[in-house]
């Protein structure tokens, strides 16, 4: 039996089309337009102004606040504007767009491939480093992860876990990742181990990546700190909370965070992001993306720079068939639908989905015939139904005490129901309201 | 009378009195007691439980009514001053004078104006729509169209015009409660002073956008060209932010704004007929024509009240 | 740019399974015992069910298109309620008797309330009690006939003696000796009835298969066949078969797998749906034992379905995370 969370959970189907194709490489595009808000958090302070020539790994906007991160030029050239942007929202949000001119990195990066077999840095070095980087979460949640490192005062981690269980179908961003790059991540989880003086690391990963499981084994047979934890494929196990107690069979407290329980979770593209820090001293410029579903002409997996248009990217993938109908920033359980290919890759960004009218079924809901259905599939153990009508009818405070804050968001209701009925869609904004309330 | 109908009447009859008394008994002794005169502010109150006040129904305002010693504070917007001065009497109290308002919708952004980019295709409200994306238009600010004031009114005076998906004000219905101001995500709507035979100029649009990016997601966009802010002789208008803002309070309804405005942003409405405008552009409609052209496919299904 | 693409919240994709194939598969799990019951009862109980189904079909096409009601006929429910309530009546009633208790069940309790998912009983069940309070003598004793001998596995010998008894549960209830050979005609079907309920192994092929394709879940049909079993063990002569026999006998595997099951009229809830499914089984062995007709299977639902939301209400699950905050 391999290791899961309760209760709940779904299995779609994994359309994982681009699980056996290699990462690669992106030309570097013309232009890039880096959004400033790529991160949970504040948005960081601009640094540069308009045709300032920058280089690759140039610190161009520098955090402010406790959550927040900086960013760095992913392209070297000329900066075009400093300007609102259409990003992946729709909304139009401060963004720096830079006009690629040649590729010129800044001095002090390192371009060998020698890895860093042994990390001298202090603790607080490690994560001062990691800070200045400006690494988020590359999962797509983009929570800095500095933040994460940063143990509260009084309070111990036990555990690290390495989140590779890419649960959400068509993402294959992450496994080809443990494929092509195993040694980073095992480097990368080395720096983390020591930053937070953690004894015990597991990755996470499901177990319809058994060739990633057995590389990532083969390299950690003489390791005893770091183990990996084989899942069942089951979503959402690369939910943070479901990982934990998947893995360490510890609950993370309702409202609470990993931290609470000793454990700090990174993904693994965020590890080896980390890991190329301490290799090159060059901070994020590049993200593998996946480019997939029915609706593009060649799905792959990119490598990126931070910034590319989702254009660009479609481009290098022979571009789009007729039949698309939806585009859309990150996995098809919880990714952002887009309206046009204008928004660009930032950390955050797995995958461009790109669906065709088969796939992106239109659906009319029905009356609720009280199945069930969502209940016995909600991994938090909540009452979709009662919640979502609730909030339809206006009941916030009802809303609230049926555990609407709990709601990971995870969409499993949604795409379960039977009626069709948008249940995550109305929890989600008696979340919203909640929140606003609170403050 | 046979002894089993004797012994029903009898037995039932004890227990309906025991009953009685019990329930008497509990009635006293957890007695709320109440001032009256609650009772007697919430017969004055409109009894809409709207919420406008900032209370959440009509006894809870009452209540405050009550309790408070400035009424002035105080505030029924569907019952208006005439509800108010009588809350005042009844209590003893001064109430303060407020202008009527009315619900405004400030944007124009119908099909003919605003290309659609994108297909909607989610639960059929505005809150949800608006925490996922800008909107299914290039205008990030403009309406989206699914009617979220229309649900949360309790006077039936919004409705939304089919022809141009976009919400329509009843003035006389309207009692410019909040309700719909609160619904919107967008802050579209906006409570403005009611002028004498619900005239009203303002600008519809509030789009933030540069002059040159509104325009082309919108063609009755407010591109804050400053035009108007030169006619204006009371000093009405101020330009924020690319957008054109009528301050309600400064504007004496001159009419020199409107037909400035290059992309017909500002509506006029309830208006005689200008002469020698209208004379240009429907020379042989003249007097029929109430509103501007460009505010007649908005304000289509309002009732004209003159 | 190229077209215009569709946007809409997360998630993006969808479970293939609809409410009307969930209502088709009810439907296709009642259609053996319904042949059976044909097989055994003759035309007239063909008559009857087709009455029962598409009198339910047409009220509901009537209704929804009378108030412009959002439902659709195309989900298949209204079919299963019309079936259902034919498959709860003896083979011998008049066909207005079903036509009427279907319009019943659908204009009076599904969508009167609101139309699907929204009736707070079951309504076949609900159209069946109406009926059998309206017009007893049709529905009950005698209305019952003894079913033919099925063919070529004809049982050895006819085994209660239906001619003073018509029913197998009220002979039961007369306290007649169960033989194991009467099982096995109970079993098979061989005996007088309703026409849906007189086949046990039609009634669970049926039963399993909703359960294999996940239309419903183990808890309440097993929970209830397990609660009449111990019940009518322990209250009625401490003897297997009897027991045995209340089981197969009557109404109880069709109310188990397929309308204490109901969505809508059970709680929704995992710790719900055992409390309800034991309140059904102890209801039917009191009203089977102690009450007044002999069979107890549609009141005991009836009387839970009202009582669902209570305990819906009180079985809450545990939110992931929620004991850990306050431990």
């Amino acid at each position: 039996m391999f290791k899961t969370f309760r209760p709940g959970g779904i299995h779609p189907s994994e359309n994982k089309l681009t699980a056996g194709s290699k990462i690669r490489g992106l030309p570097i595009p013309g232009q890039v337009s880096i959004p400033m808000n790529q991160h949970i958090g504040a948005s960081p302070k601009i640094l540069v102004e308009k045709g300032d020539m920058v280089k690759v790994g140039q610190l161009i906007a520098q955090e402010e606040g406790f959550i927040s991160a900086n960013i760095h030029s992913s392209v070297s050239g000329k900066v075009l504007k400093v300007d609102a942007v259409v990003d992946m929202s729709g909304y139009k949000r401060k963004a720096i767009t830079i006009k690629v001119e040649g590729d010129e990195w800044l001095e002090e990066i390192d371009t060998s491939t020698e890895l860093v077999k042994e990390i001298s840095l202090e603790r607080h070095e490690i994560v001062r480093k990691i800070n200045e980087s400006g690494i988020v979460g590359m999962g797509g949640a983009t929570f800095p992860s500095h933040v994460k490192l940063m143990l509260p005062r009084g309070k111990k981690a036990e555990y690290l876990i390495v989140n590779g269980a890419e649960c959400e179908p068509y993402i294959t961003c992450d496994h080809r990742l443990m494929l092509e790059d195993p040694e980073s991540i095992i480097e990368g989880i080395k720096v983390v181990m020591k930053a937070l003086g953690v004894k015990k690391t597991i990755i996470g990963i499901e177990d319809n990546k058994p060739d990633a499981i057995k590389i990532l084994k083969k390299l950690l047979s003489k390791q005893k700190k770091i183990s990996v934890g084989t899942l069942k494929s089951k979503y959402p196990q690369g939910a943070e909370k479901q990982l934990i107690y998947a893995l360490t069979s510890r609950v993370v407290p309702s409202g609470g965070l990993p931290m609470d329980i000793g454990v700090v979770v990174l993904n693994v593209g965020t590890i080896s992001s980390i890991a190329n820090i301490f290799k090159t001293g060059l901070p994020v410029t590049e993200r593998i993306v996946t480019v997939t579903g029915n609706g593009v002409n060649n799905p792959n997996n990119l490598l990126v720079r931070l910034g590319t248009s989702f254009e660009d990217c479609v481009n290098a993938c022979d571009g789009l068939k007729d039949n698309v109908e939806k585009i859309i920033s990150g996995g098809p359980m919880m990714g952002v639908a887009q309206s046009n290919l204008q928004a660009t890759i930032n950390e955050g960004t797995t995958a461009i989905l790109v669906l065709d009218k088969k796939e992106a079924k239109v659906v009319h809901p029905e009356n609720c015939i009280r199945c069930g259905s969502c209940i016995y599939a909600c991994p938090i153990g909540l009452m979709p139904l009662s919640i979502a009508a609730t909030a339809d009818k206006g009941d916030f405070d009802l809303a609230e005490k049926l555990g609407a804050k709990d709601c990971i968001e995870c969409g499993i209701c949604t795409y379960i129901c039977p009626s069709r009925r948008s249940l995550v869609q109305s929890i989600r904004l008696a979340k919203s309201i909640l929140n606003k309330r609170r403050i | 009378m046979s002894p089993i109908v004797l012994y029903t009447i009898i037995s039932l009859s004890a227990t309906g009195i025991a009953a009685a008394i019990i329930l008497f008994v509990i009635a006293q002794r957890f007695k709320v007691i109440e001032d009256p005169r609650i009772d007697m502010v919430e017969e004055i109150l409109p009894g809409a439980n709207c919420g406008g006040c900032g209370f959440a129904g009509c006894r809870n305002f009452a209540e405050a009514c009550v309790s408070i010693r400035d009424l002035t504070r105080l505030y029924c917007p569907p019952g208006g001053n005439e509800t108010m001065q009588e809350v005042a009497s009844a209590l003893g109290k001064e109430a303060a004078e407020k202008d009527p308002l009315v619900a405004v919708v400030r944007c124009s952004g119908s099909f003919a104006h605003r290309e659609r980019t994108n297909n909607y295709d989610g639960a059929a409200s505005c809150a949800i729509a608006s925490s996922l994306y800008s909107g299914d238009t290039g205008c990030q600010y403009g309406c989206l169209g699914h009617g979220d004031c229309v649900r949360v009114c309790e006077f039936d005076a919004i409705h939304m015009n089919p022809e141009t998906d976009l919400p329509v004000v009843t003035d006389d219905k309207c009692t410019a409660c909040n309700a719909c101001v609160i619904a919107c995500p967008k802050d579209i709507i906006e409570l403005r002073k009611k002028n004498k035979r619900d005239r009203k100029i303002f600008v519809s649009c509030i789009n933030q956008d540069k002059g040159g990016i509104a325009k082309k997601s919108c063609s009755v966009a407010c591109t804050g060209c400053g035009k108007c802010e030169k006619v204006c002789p009371h000093d009405a208008i101020t330009i924020e932010n690319f957008l054109a803002y009528i301050d309600p309070i400064k504007c004496k309804l001159c009419r020199k704004c409107a037909p400035e405005c290059p992309t017909n942003a500002i509506l006029e409405i309830n208006f005689p007929p200008r002469k020698e405008r209208v004379a240009e552009i429907e020379p042989e409609k003249g007097a029929e024509t109430a509103v501007e052209p460009i505010a007649s496919d908005k304000t289509g299904a309002e009732p004209k009240s003159e | 740019m190229e077209g215009k693409f569709r946007v809409s919240s997360s998630p993006h994709i969808i479970a293939p399974r609809s409410t009307s194939q969930i209502m088709r598969d009810v439907f296709i799990a009642l259609l053996p015992s319904a042949i059976i019951g044909v097989f055994m009862f003759g035309t007239q109980a063909f008559y009857v069910l087709l009455a029962a189904t598409f009198s339910a079909i047409f009220t509901e096409y009537a209704i929804v298109k009378m108030f412009k009601r959002s439902g659709k006929v195309s989900d298949v429910s209204a079919a299963v309620t019309g079936l259902l309530l034919g498959m709860n009546l003896p083979s011998t009633v008049p066909l207005w008797i079903p036509i009427l208790g279907s319009m019943f069940a659908i204009i009076i309790v599904k969508q009167a309330f609101g139309g699907l998912g929204h009736n707070f009983m079951n309504p076949a069940l609900a159209g069946r009690a109406f009926l059998v309070a309206c017009w007893p003598a049709r529905l009950l004793g005698s209305a019952f006939v003894e079913a033919r001998e099925l063919g070529s596995i004809a049982v050895s010998s006819t085994t209660i003696d239906a001619t003073s008894y018509a029913t197998p549960l009220v002979s039961l209830k007369a306290g007649t000796i169960i033989l194991p050979d009467s099982l096995l005609s109970l079993f098979i079907g061989n005996v007088g009835g309703c026409i849906g309920d007189v086949s046990s192994v039609a009634l669970l092929i049926g039963g399993l298969y909703l359960i294999f394709k996940k239309v419903i879940t183990w808890r309440i049909p097993t929970i209830y066949i397990l609660t009449v079993f111990v019940g009518t063990f322990f209250l009625d002569g401490f003897s297997i078969l009897t027991s045995t026999a209340h089981v197969l006998a009557g109404g109880l595997l069709l109310g188990a797998f397929f309308m204490a099951t109901d969505y809508t009229t059970s709680p929704i809830t995992k710790k719900g749906q055992l409390i309800f499914a034991f309140g059904c089984g102890l209801l039917t062995v009191i009203i089977r034992l102690y009450g007044g007709y002999p069979e107890g299977v549609s009141y005991a639902i009836l009387l839970m379905n009202i009582v669902a939301p209570l305990v819906e209400r009180y079985t809450r699950p545990k939110i992931f995370g929620e004991v850990a905050l306050n431990a």
